[in-house]
């Protein structure tokens, strides 16, 4: 990459680059440009995204620094202590199954409402408003309501179960239920901002398909199945990773909810590193148990890389 | 286009079609009972709190109360300035390195933007317990500043920025060139005001996402002149309210007030910048 600047990205005809390369940013200079306008953002995004994560990997091998005793090399040790702890072993199969249980579901209701939105119900405006408004909402406002909901005998859960003739329930203080209605304030949070994405989507498929397809005389759930939904896939994909990385990167429900009981019920990842870190203050086993999470975002990562990459070569 | 919508339903019907509607009306109701109950309960007195009478007067004392137990007022200034220093240096850089993502073929270019997009997996979220060393390295724990230095430079921004800089017409930029306009007076003249949906696109995205921002705040202020709105409430109904709903209630409307109150004004911008967010 020398000599030339300006970047020969855009389409359509070009003239000879040579000629539209102004003179200003010709050779040199554009590298000293570009690089004075990344640098501020550079440094920020370095200091507080690859310096700390690059951290927390060498801060994994060390003890934590207590009274006067500063930190040493420890080898695996935090590692070895992290497999044998078992309340690790239990956050990271509750964030597994919550991202099970929260992801799907919120993702084909997103879908649904998508299409109903989109379609020719009556009142979709206010319906729109309905779905989306939980969105705009902070998720610590929206756990301080359903505390109450959940609230037993009082909250508005067992009352509508009494109608039913069940009795009270403490729903978050039992180990069965706890983490369950932590899904569905999740689920009930998030399934409007995803529908956006899908909304977005659907505005793009050329209505022209569903014209050929009503004269073709083809269902609607075929029409669904065959043209709308692969059309969608891309979207899908691209909800599905964020949903992903809400999954482990959202806890503040659990903070106002729950605080991780009971019994370690629900305790998720990111929930624990922040009391072993903050509660405990044992930085370096909390550094251990980020290294788990990064390398989940990493796995992450890099499937979704792959995935383009596969594509592409198809193409 | 709703035209051409209703044809595919040939098969179903029209029974099809009410059935549908009352599926989404369902829904609809379930997805803004929640709000809806919490606004009844935040309006009326602790007796009605969890009963459902028409007759019931309403109140504002909730309000009162809660406003006079815990120092809001200061809360919602901390949270002004917070999102407000944050977006704009969010728009600052990510405006100036989308330029030159953009337009500059420098050294390492390739390599510096997978490093950016690094952070839309790796979020400050997560990384809590380093950051918060390097902020006691700074002196910044419980400062407004701490809360927001992490987010300022924001991928997502420059992101967003650079696709939309790319695609502004090579021919503008070589006439403004051409009548002598500086760098800075060429991003400025021609470049930001051709993303303006953008930017107001990724400013409520942003300003909703900080607003609302929990964990991070929690963790890094410890005093009521550094506390934004979603930790101020946090203490508030942990502490000194016991379990008294109405108000609690009352205080967690408060603090989503704003923004939801900006949302049902503006809610066609909102959602289309969310929509233009989301399409990459």
């Amino acid at each position: 990459m020398s000599g030339a600047a300006a970047p020969a990205t855009t389409p359509g005809s070009a003239p000879p680059r040579a000629g539209r390369v102004p003179a200003r940013t010709r050779g040199g200079t554009a590298h000293i440009y570009g690089w004075l306008l990344l640098l501020p953002a550079a440094v920020l995004l370095g200091a507080f995204t690859h310096f700390p994560a690059v951290a927390t990997f060498v801060e994994s091998f060390y003890s934590t620094a207590k009274g006067g005793r500063p930190a040493r090399a420890v080898g695996l040790d935090n590692y070895r202590t992290m497999l044998e702890d078992p309340i690790f072993w239990k956050s990271l199969e509750n964030n597994a199954l919550y991202a099970l249980g929260t992801i799907p579901a919120s993702i084909a209701l997103a879908l649904l409402m998508a299409l109903w939105v989109n379609g020719k119900i009556r009142g979709r405006g206010l319906l729109r408003l309905a779905y989306f408004t939980p969105t705009v909402l902070p998720m610590i406002a929206v756990a301080n309501i359903w505390l109450f909901f959940y609230t037993p005998d009082y909250g508005l859960v067992d009352q509508i179960t009494k109608l039913f003739g069940a009795g009270a329930h403490n729903w978050l203080g039992t180990r069965g239920t706890a983490l369950v209605c932590l899904m569905f304030v999740t689920i009930w949070k998030e399934a409007g901002f995803f529908m956006i994405f899908y909304l977005a989507a659907l505005q793009q498929i050329p209505p022209v398909l569903a014209e050929a397809a009503a004269i073709e005389g083809s269902g609607r759930w075929y029409f669904f199945r065959r043209v709308t939904f692969p059309l969608l896939m891309p979207t899908t994909l691209f909800v599905l990773v964020n949903a992903i990385i809400n999954a482990f990167r959202m806890v503040d429900h659990v903070v106002v909810m729950t605080r991780g009981g009971p019994d370690n019920a629900t305790m998720l990842l990111l929930f624990y590193i922040y009391e072993v870190a903050f509660k405990f203050w044992d930085t370096a086993y909390g550094a251990t148990l980020t290294m788990v999470l990064l390398l989940i975002l990493a796995g992450l990562a890099l499937g979704q890389f792959l995935y383009f990459d596969r594509r592409v070569h198809y193409r | 286009m709703s035209g051409a919508a209703a044809n595919p339903l040939g098969g179903s019907g029209r029974l099809g079609l009410l059935l549908e509607s009352a599926g989404a009306w369902l829904l609809g109701l379930i997805w803004a009972a929640p709000l809806l109950y919490a606004i009844w309960t935040a309006f009326h007195g602790a007796e009605f709190a969890a009963r459902l009478q028409l007759a019931a007067p309403l109140t504002l004392e909730n309000f009162v109360k809660a406003w006079d137990a815990a120092p809001f007022a200061r809360y919602f200034l901390n949270s002004f300035i917070l999102v407000t220093s944050i977006l704009a240096a969010q728009l600052v850089l990510s405006t100036l390195a989308a330029f030159a993502f953009a337009r500059f073929a420098f050294v390492g270019r390739d390599v510096m933007f997978a490093l950016v997009l690094v952070q839309l997996m790796i979020m400050p979220d997560i990384l809590i317990v380093e950051n918060y060393r390097t902020m006691r390295a700074l002196a910044l724990p419980d400062t407004i500043l701490g809360i927001g230095l992490p987010y300022m430079a924001s991928a997502f921004g420059i992101f967003l920025l650079r696709q939309t800089f790319k695609g502004v017409p090579r021919e503008l930029d070589e006439a403004a060139r051409v009548e002598g306009c500086t760098l800075l007076g060429l991003l400025w003249k021609v470049y930001v005001p051709l993303a303006k949906p953008v930017y107001i696109a990724f400013g409520l995205v942003s300003v909703s996402f900080h607003w609302n921002n929990f964990l991070w705040p929690l963790i890094i202020t410890n005093s009521v002149t550094t506390r934004p709105v979603t930790v101020g409430l946090s203490v508030f109904a942990s502490t000194d309210q016991g379990i008294d709903w109405s108000i609690i209630t009352a205080a967690t409307l408060m603090t989503s007030g704003p923004l939801l109150i900006a949302f049902l004004l503006f809610q066609r911008q909102f959602v289309q910048s969310f929509m233009r967010a989301g399409i990459r």
